[in-house]
């Protein structure tokens, strides 16, 4: 199969990352924040694939092994936290989470 | 053929990115990722590591996303009415737009790695073994260590959940 070149992929995860990081900055309820916290972690294995690919190394590959372990413990920590957080405060936007301030 | 289908699978998992991002709902907005992870998991098909296709389905498709969904539901916010957005945080959120936009073109305008034909290379993603090989050998130390993070972020959430006495949570 003649697949396209590393650009393209690196394009590919460099606009996924953005989108994901655009969705971080913008959206107001935690958990839709949460969600585009893993689109950007799946936008950098997609480059680490590209790049192990090309260059013909398994490093590459077996690092997204540990990057999928660390994204699943951070999720059920952070689901944690935003349910604790809901019972004290009872909103999960985050523009009504600011106590800290002042 | 083959940059046929990459094509559409980029093209697939970049607007249900986008949908997630743009979605009102938040259920809608876990649906999307769902496909875009599935439109992940066909480009890893297309870099030829099926072992990681699969494992992205179950884990991140299978297991994390269906953890989001049962605490979105758990959380049940009604959809308040929620004020229009001016002042300081509109110019802020197009600053963002802005900022993410030139930095993509950037990209895609300087950017250039050296590409070699990839049917030259050998496809080392394709065979389990050398999966296992890497983790048993040079990778041995980060899969220990992820053993244990994984036992700290299960005791993390098992503490986190538990109401404790006097917390006087609820009012």
């Amino acid at each position: 199969m003649i697949s396209p070149t590393l650009d393209s992929y690196l394009v590919l995860s460099v606009v996924l990352f953005a989108i994901g990081l655009l969705g971080v900055l913008i959206r107001r309820n935690t958990l839709v924040v949460f969600m585009c916290l893993e689109l950007m972690l799946v936008a950098s294995t997609l480059a680490l694939v590209a790049f192990s690919r090309y260059n013909g190394t398994m490093d590459g590959n077996v690092f997204v092994f540990f990057i999928l372990t660390v994204a699943a413990a951070e999720v059920a920590v952070g689901l944690a936290i935003i349910v604790a957080l809901f019972r004290k405060r009872m909103t999960i936007q985050v523009d009504e989470l600011n106590t800290l301030k002042n | 053929m083959g940059n046929l289908l990459f094509n559409l699978f980029a093209v697939f998992t970049v607007v249900t990115a986008i949908g997630v991002v743009v979605n009102k709902n938040a259920v809608n907005a876990a649906m999307c990722l769902l496909l875009s992870l599935v439109g992940v998991a066909a480009l890893f098909v297309a870099l030829e590591a099926y072992l990681l296709a699969f494992i992205l389905l179950l884990v991140y498709a299978g297991a994390i996303v269906a953890l989001f969904l049962f605490i979105i539901m758990l959380l049940d916010t009604k959809g308040v009415d929620r004020p229009r957005i001016t002042g300081l945080p509109l110019v802020a959120r197009i600053l963002a737009v802005g900022l993410v936009a030139l930095g993509i073109v950037s990209f895609v305008a300087r950017g250039s790695v050296a590409t070699p034909d990839p049917s030259t290379i050998p496809a080392l993603g394709a065979s389990l073994k050398l999966y296992a090989y890497q983790l048993f050998t040079t990778y041995l130390l980060p899969v220990q260590i992820l053993g244990f993070l994984l036992l700290i972020a299960m005791l993390g959430v098992i503490v986190l959940s538990k109401r404790f006495e006097g917390m006087g949570d609820i009012k």
